[in-house]
């Protein structure tokens, strides 16, 4: 296989083998953890200021009093690697087009001068997040393999990204292959570890909120 | 074909001066990237050239890479150094035909063994032991496993002679292969494109006369000078892919203004040819100047890389399981769902209420 045959596998079979497992798992997911239900409370809602599902997604996305002194890397680089993301992945023209390809939307993408910048940003970021929880004992502690695997997983598509437009080590078509199986792979484990937050976390912050608020406790 | 006199008395018979004979020398050496005194050496070695004997086969071919050469230049230097050479099998040149165009071929093998240059354009026919293509009655295949072997060099012209080209696209009746998929022990300089740029070709021949060597190949057998970046580090559209702007059909006010053709299907990005400053027509221009994203036509399976007014960022192929997985995934979501469901009617069922007189036991 050639480096042009790579490219062209991994953007038709390999693009269509991982969104089918993207899909399949996030349908399957997210339909479970749906249909779970909750028994109803059968108390009398008691009201707070504060306490509801929609208070708590805002609260909990902004950083709780106090916690950014205390844990500067986690908030200022969790908070930066998490937008970066979001604007390399939504707002890159070529990303756009391929979510036009496959969905029909499409809106204006940014200039790949702002994109490359966001992605040293963005790259730095994760690599201070990652040292922070090599250094500090208790995140040590507390990491398993899937903490180190979904870092590995969500760094590598961004790093090929950056290393392809800039021509950088491998040929371009090679590394371009390599860019968009990296984001394939990362496709196909998103469903099934805690990289599912992508679909999960507004949910579950409404979740914690709402079941809290009728109790009137604002979390 | 002209072959009396050296290459600068037939130059001076054509009207080209001496002077712009070493001109053309020293651009072609710089366009190789060689030392500037390569330009001098390939003059002098050029015009003393003994002139190789070349023998150009064809194969499944559409010779359309023989028009690129002898027809866009004429009557340039490029063209006239052509004529130069010992051209001694060329079939759409040469006059001779049938029994003695073979003739002519065979003692030019014989007479030449191991000095001489063999060009092929068009790919090789392995179905059916080769019989799809034949030339007086023997496969292109018979051929070449009987010439190449004999060659001093070879070199591949155009994309199919270079990785199979049309012939090899799905699904490859012919079982079209690539030159060096035949010839395995010696090296093959593969000047790909469809067709490929006629100096790349004279400059290949130059380099061979010039220093009795082949110029340095990359990993796919191209001549570094001319395939080492892509059209796209080179394009002067470059400035708007960067900034964004793209043209998103062949006629809107973005294709008016010059912008970036990567939407209407443009692998330039992946294309690694010297179109973008070499350029076509004796230096007029390339496709790109003329408003229509580069097809790659110079890379390996270029056509099969799914469709040329495809982004590179799109799917290259319509999905086929996505919306099965889909569908799987709901089913398997709402199997799950009726299992957890049926776990906890079980639970519920199975509890029992604990009483005070449990709990004091
Ligand atoms: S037109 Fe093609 S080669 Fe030129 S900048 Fe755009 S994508 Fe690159
Ligand atoms: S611009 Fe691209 S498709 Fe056109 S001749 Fe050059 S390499 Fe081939």
């Amino acid at each position: 296989m050639n480096e042009l045959q790579f490219l062209t596998w991994v953007r038709g079979p390999g693009l269509d083998i991982a969104l089918g497992i993207f899909l399949l798992g996030v349908l399957w997911r997210l339909m479970e953890i749906y249909s779970l239900g909750r028994k109803k409370d059968l108390a009398a809602p008691r009201h707070a200021p504060g306490a509801s599902g929609w208070h708590t997604i805002l609260r909990r996305s902004l950083p709780p009093p106090g916690m950014v002194k205390r844990s500067p890397v986690s908030y200022i680089g969790g908070y930066i690697f998490h937008v970066g993301l979001a604007i390399i992945v939504f707002l890159f023209v070529p990303h756009i087009k391929l979510i036009e390809g496959l969905t029909g939307l499409s809106w204006p993408g940014l200039p790949s001068q702002v994109i490359d910048a966001v992605t040293v940003v963005t790259l730095a970021a994760m690599v201070v997040v990652l040292v922070d929880r090599i250094n500090k004992p208790v995140k040590r502690y507390l990491s398993t393999f899937q903490d180190w695997f979904t870092w590995a997983l969500t760094f590598l598509p961004v790093l090929t990204g950056y290393l392809a437009v800039k021509h950088l080590f491998l040929p371009y078509t090679t590394m371009l292959a390599l860019h968009i199986l990296s984001a394939e792979l990362l496709l196909v484990f998103i469903p099934f570890t805690k990289l599912f937050h992508v679909f999960t976390v507004f949910g579950s912050r409404w979740y914690n909120g709402a079941i809290n608020g009728h109790k009137g406790v604002p979390v | 074909m002209n072959k009396h006199g050296n290459l600068l008395e037939n130059l001076a018979w054509q009207g080209i001066s001496r002077r712009s004979f070493l001109k053309y020398c020293a651009t072609l050496a710089s366009l190789m990237a060689l030392p500037p005194t390569a330009g001098r050496a390939m003059a002098e070695a050029l015009a003393r050239a003994p002139r190789p004997s070349v023998i150009w086969l064809p194969f499944q071919e559409c010779t359309g890479c023989t028009e690129s050469i002898t027809r866009s230049h004429s009557p340039s230097i490029e063209g006239l150094i052509f004529d130069s050479i010992s051209l001694d099998y060329q079939e759409t040149l040469m006059a001779a035909a049938g029994h003695q165009a073979e003739e002519v071929l065979h003692k030019v093998v014989a007479e030449n063994e191991g000095k001489f240059v063999l060009i092929i354009d068009g790919s090789v026919a392995t179905g059916l032991d080769g019989a799809y293509s034949c030339i007086a009655g023997r496969s292109n295949l018979d051929l070449l496993r009987e010439v190449g072997p004999k060659a001093a060099a070879i070199v591949a012209v155009g994309s199919c002679a270079a990785f199979g080209g049309i012939p090899k696209a799905k699904p490859n009746p012919t079982g079209a292969v690539a030159v060096s998929d035949i010839i395995r022990d010696k090296p093959v300089v593969n000047i790909p494109g469809c067709p490929p740029i006629p100096v790349v070709m004279t400059g290949v021949l130059a380099h061979f006369i010039t220093f009795g060597s082949l110029p340095e190949l990359d990993r796919l057998g191209r001549p570094r000078a001319f395939f080492g970046e892509t059209i796209h580090d080179r394009c002067y559209r470059r400035p708007f892919y960067d900034q964004g702007k793209f043209a998103k059909t062949f006629d809107d006010d973005g294709a008016r203004k010059g912008w970036c053709l990567f939407e209407l299907g443009c692998k330039g990005p992946v294309t690694y040819n010297a179109c973008a400053h070499v350029k076509w027509n004796d230096g007029t221009s390339f496709p790109i100047e003329s408003g229509h994203g580069c097809i790659g036509c110079s890379e390996p399976d270029f056509w099969d890389a799914g469709g040329f007014y495809k982004a590179l960022s799109m799917p290259a192929d319509p999905l086929k399981f996505v919306a099965g997985a889909a569908v799987a995934g709901a089913a398997v979501g709402v199997a799950v769902s009726i299992a957890n469901r049926a776990r906890k009617g079980a639970a519920k069922a199975a509890h029992e209420t604990a009483t005070l007189a449990d709990l004091e036991k």
